[in-house]
């Protein structure tokens, strides 16, 4: 499982490189999101445009990573796959998280768009 | 992974002559890593037998939180466990069958799979609990059964019928 991340003024944006967030990775992919988030600004962005399979491990690895923001700091998604979509659509999830259609939309987003 | 002739799961409607079955079976080692492997695998053959791209998905999704609740119930305390699973394209759709032999359900039945709540504060969002919800919601005509010490899963996925 490797993250990388880009910071902009006010935003960093975290990508996941691999194709799946699985019950194989779901561990390493919360530790990692556990340490861009704490040293991130006050508004983080996960890119997850690279990701075309996420089962219910990898849904909780990233409601895990929400659960681990610092109070008053903000966790969104952007780029889901249709495959990815469904998944919080079935659970419900996306109506938890603010999702961009793009991380480039995300960037622009203004921090109060909910 | 072998295609293979007469293979038919409980309940399947039975193969016509002059059909070609289109089926596979997959032996998966029960690990994390495995299953990701045998997933994997698995998307390659599914085209192969007539499983449209748009498809796999949600079949993949399914096999998934199977896999995944037998590597860390069924089978926790085996170190070298196996998953096998069969799939056969029907015109009814794609039939497959998954068994193992590990601890049976508790019950002796699969869990009821309902969604957990998530209109709760952010602090008490549910982490899991979501696999068996998935799996009700995407498979039809689900049963399990307990044949001596393994357990047999059969079910039906609504796609594969394109052609």
């Amino acid at each position: 499982m490797k993250l990388s991340h880009r910071d902009f003024a006010d935003v960093r944006v975290i990508s996941v490189t691999e194709n799946r967030i699985d019950a194989a990775c779901a561990i390493q992919f919360k530790d990692e999101m556990r340490h861009l988030t704490d040293t991130g600004p006050g508004r983080v962005v996960l890119d997850l445009g690279s990701v075309d399979f996420l089962d219910s491990s990898g849904l909780g690895a990233v409601v895990s990573a929400l659960k681990a923001v610092r109070n008053g700091q903000r966790l969104e998604l952007a780029s889901l796959n249709p495959s990815v979509e469904r998944v919080f659509h079935l659970t419900r999830m996306d109506s938890i998280f603010r999702i961009y259609d793009t991380a480039e939309t995300a960037i622009e987003g203004k921090s109060d768009a909910r | 992974m072998r295609a293979e002739r007469g293979f038919a799961p409980p309940g399947a409607p039975a193969t016509l002559s002059g059909v070609s079955v289109k089926e596979l079976r997959l032996d998966v080692s029960a690990t994390p890593y495995g299953v990701q492997i045998g997933l994997t695998t698995l998307r390659d053959g599914l085209r192969g037998i007539g499983i449209d791209d748009s498809e796999l998905p949600s079949v993949e999704l399914v096999l998934a939180e199977i896999f995944n609740n037998i590597v860390e119930h069924a089978l926790a305390e085996t170190e070298d466990g196996v998953i096998e699973v069969g799939l056969q394209c029907t015109p009814n759709g794609l039939w497959i069958t998954v068994e193992d032999d590990g601890n049976p359900m508790p019950d002796g039945k699969p869990p009821l799979g309902l969604l957990p709540a998530v209109d709760v504060p952010v602090c008490d969002l549910p982490e899991g609990g979501f696999g068996w919800f998935l799996i009700r919601e995407l498979a039809h005509d689900l049963t399990y059964t307990r044949e001596g010490d393994k357990n047999l899963l059969v079910f039906r996925m609504a796609v594969g019928r394109g052609e």
